[in-house]
């Protein structure tokens, strides 16, 4: 009896061990070369059975060729079979589909079929044409057989694993060593701000690497070309840059828009004391006591830190009235009204024109000032309730007294 | 010749038969002893029932249920309706405090074995009075939308999802479905204005009447007195007096709570966000929380919550029923059967009440 019991675990058993392992998915029960590689347990290291390409039915004869009818080793592994793509040949195995709109568009019209041409103008392309085995091609970000979408946490392409993805190679000093190029940009990158908020906050919409250098046409942009590229996400900024004259002065010095005062990899926080001439000051690096710069650092300077000024006055009260339960929704709007000219001022810092700034600053001050005076009268209200209590307890006390005294007279006439 | 005042008393009194009422409240009398300060704790109860009454029905002019506009319209009423705010943390402070003397009364009714014959439906009233009103606060809490509240109802109604066989059903009548949600708040809103004030005010009713017909109780100390050494007061005005003074004086304490410690609107509650720590039911609920919390998963092949529930449940009922299984002792020392039970009760709600906001 005890024995049949064991049978019974050991069959309940069996099928969930064999099903934890990579099960062969219906859409490609039919394809031998899928069902002989998890029988025999010998699939690619990596090998995702739910990747993009296995999930469509492009089975293991989409890249490496062969017969996946035939359950026969030798027959299945005749014809055309490839085996494993030499990697020269790798970025035009993949064009086969992804560079053909009819192919594409029934998976994802939207799709752009340009990435191997793009690719060949990379400087890994073109490096894989000369020869160069160690360039990155398709397979090297995307991986070979766990083929995710980029928006699949899991995908080596998600934007929160191309940073790590892209410093596998660039990161590697030694690998590294014979293209002359260094190897710290994931290091400056992770404590950077752009970094701090994609690797540590998770925020997506903060660029990887990808999002300036391109990503199939990687390479790194050019010398004039890094404000435009800064200039995709921080619009105003750069616009502003574009139209000043120090713009200009930079591009005669061959001097990099951006990079000049924020870095390249390691982009830190902004400040206020980037601006004016104090020791962390970013125009001091050019500009002398007595000229021109100098002296619209300082003005600029001392305009951001009026309007911060206020705007911590208002937030002492503010935090005052709340506190005390009083109405701070009007207060906290004015706030955002008086930090949302501060954003702009910070903004039109690339101007270099302390007229702009100045009549931003002036508005935020005195929205600043609204909120503090709000404040004030909010704190001054919770007085008078205080008051108006003191009034109401003394009428009541004034009650509760005579009361007792009334009360004390009755049951002192019914006692005598 | 009567004057007009008399003319319209005659009137009414044809009518509604006034004159024995009057004769009634004339002849009645409140005995005055060393225990008479437990009678204004049912007094006091009652008034704050009635200032709970006038300020809800305030905070009803401007108050919308709703998921997007029950915080809207406190903040509102809070911050923008000339004195919202304070009539909104009378009512929040006010709940709190009828709470508090209710149990005060239970306990002084418990202590004085006042729940005797002839008052055992009187003590089964009032019981059923301290449950509406614990419904009253447990349905009141969730009303302002907040963070705090909206977890405390989903681990409350949780709670009662846990009661054998009937606990889902009760579950989802609760929260108009299986979560907490807008239905929640709109059936909560319903209980709390209409469904519960409707039963209170019936129970409430019979409560008073019992009591105005039996009149008030003496602790078997001042019932063995000699009728000579016993003192007595008319309760119309004398003791009503008393009761104003009581009532005078509790007022101006709600008046300084809610001047000085407004109650605070919180957060707005969001259910797609994790429930935030520090989630904790209403102070009335503490004790049974903290028990429920430190019962171990399994007790006898029986989850440990379920049999929370269910000790609770029949503690409740037991407590309810003290008039009919009370264990009589002839001992003359003070600590009887009866008094170590309600000081077991006392303590065992205090303590727990300590620890579930101390940990």
């Amino acid at each position: 009896m005890t024995y049949k019991i064991g049978l019974w675990l050991v069959a309940a058993f069996v099928p969930l061990t064999v099903a934890t392992a990579q099960d062969v998915p219906d859409n490609l029960a039919n394809d031998e070369c899928v069902v002989c590689h998890v029988d025999l347990e010998a699939l690619p290291e990596g090998f995702l059975m739910d990747n993009v390409h296995m999930k469509e039915g492009l089975s293991c004869v989409g890249c490496h060729g062969g017969d996946a009818r035939s359950d026969d080793e030798e027959i299945a592994h005749s014809g055309n079979f490839v085996g494993i793509p030499e990697a020269t040949d790798v970025p035009q195995l993949c064009g086969n589909c992804h560079s053909d709109l009819r192919i594409m568009r029934r998976y994802q019209p939207s799709a752009s079929t340009d990435q191997v041409s793009q690719y060949y103008t990379s400087v890994h392309g073109e490096k894989l044409q000369q020869g160069d085995l160690m360039v990155a091609e398709c397979a090297s970000c995307h991986t070979s057989h766990a083929i995710l979408p980029a928006t699949d946490g899991r995908s080596s392409v998600h934007p929160l694993n191309v940073p790590g993805m892209c410093n596998q190679c660039h990161g590697d000093a030694d690998y590294m060593a014979g293209y002359g190029i260094r190897t710290n940009q994931y290091r400056d990158y992770a404590k950077s701000v752009h970094g701090v908020a994609l690797l540590e906050r998770q925020d997506t919409g903060s660029p990887a690497c990808n999002d300036c250098h391109g990503n199939h046409g990687a390479m790194p942009p050019g010398v004039d070309a890094i404000e435009y590229v800064c200039g995709m996400c921080h619009v105003n900024n750069a616009e502003f840059f574009h139209e000043t004259n120090m713009a200009r002065a930079f591009n005669e010095e061959e001097l990099h828009g951006c990079e000049e005062c924020h870095g390249i990899h390691d982009v830190s926080k902004t400040t206020l004391e980037m601006v004016g001439v104090g020791d962390e000051s970013v125009c001091t690096a050019c500009h002398d006591e007595g000229d021109d710069g100098y002296r619209v650092a300082e003005e600029m300077y001392a305009q951001l830190t009026a309007l911060v000024s206020a705007q911590d006055s208002a937030r002492v009260l503010a935090e005052e009235v709340h506190r005390i339960g009083m109405d701070d929704l009007d207060i906290s709007y004015l706030q955002r009204e008086a930090n949302q000219s501060l954003i702009t001022a910070r903004t039109l810092v690339h101007t270099f024109d302390p007229a702009k700034t100045g009549e931003v600053t002036t508005v935020g001050i005195e929205t600043a000032r609204d909120a503090v005076e709000l404040a004030r009268s909010e704190i001054e209200a919770f007085g008078f309730r205080r008051l108006g209590f003191g009034v109401a307890t003394l009428f009541i006390t004034i009650l509760t007294v005579a009361l007792f005294f009334k009360i004390r007279e009755i049951e002192s006439v019914k006692d005598s | 010749m009567s004057t007009k005042k008399e003319q319209v008393f005659q009137w009414l009194d044809e009518r509604f038969q006034l004159s024995p009422l009057i004769e009634f409240m004339r002849h009645k009398m409140v005995p005055i002893h060393r225990h008479t300060i437990w009678y204004y704790m049912g007094g006091v109860s009652l008034f704050l029932f009635i200032v709970q009454l006038f300020t809800g029905i305030l905070l009803l002019l401007y108050y919308q249920p709703g998921e997007d506009s029950a915080y809207e319209s406190i903040r509102f009423i809070m911050n923008k309706v000339p004195f919202g705010w304070l009539f909104r943390s009378i009512h929040s402070w006010g709940a709190n405090l009828f709470i508090f003397f209710i149990f005060v009364h239970m306990f002084s009714t418990y202590f004085t074995a006042a729940y005797r014959k002839p008052r055992e439906l009187t003590w089964v009233t009032g019981f059923i009075l301290l449950l509406l009103a614990m419904g009253f606060g447990f349905s009141g809490y969730l009303l302002p939308w907040n963070e705090l509240a909206f977890f405390a109802t989903k681990v409350g109604t949780d709670i009662a999802g846990v009661v054998p066989l009937i606990g889902d059903a009760i579950k989802i009548v609760l929260r108009g479905g299986p979560d907490v949600t807008g239905a929640t708040l709109t059936r909560f809103y319903a209980f709390h204005i209409a469904l519960i004030p409707a039963i209170f005010t019936i129970f409430l009713g019979i409560h008073l009447l019992f009591v105005q017909r039996q009149g008030m109780h003496e602790p078997e100390s001042v019932a063995n007195m000699p009728a000579d050494r016993k003192k007595m007061i008319p309760f119309f005005p004398n003791f009503l007096l008393r009761d104003v003074f009581a009532w005078l004086i509790v007022l101006n304490l709600v008046l300084f709570l809610s001047v000085f410690f407004p109650w605070e609107i919180g957060v707005k509650a969001d259910p797609f966000v994790p429930a935030p720590a520090g989630i904790r039911p209403e102070w009335f609920f503490m004790f049974m929380f903290q028990a429920l919390k430190w019962i171990p998963p399994h007790i006898l092949g029986m989850e440990g919550e379920v049999l929370g529930v269910l000790a609770f449940a029949i503690a409740a009922l037991a407590w309810m029923l003290v008039p009919f299984w009370e264990i009589r002792s002839r001992s003359t020392g003070k600590l009887k059967p009866m008094v170590l039970i309600g000081l077991f009760a006392l303590f065992f709600i205090i303590v727990m009440t300590i620890i579930g906001y101390a940990v």
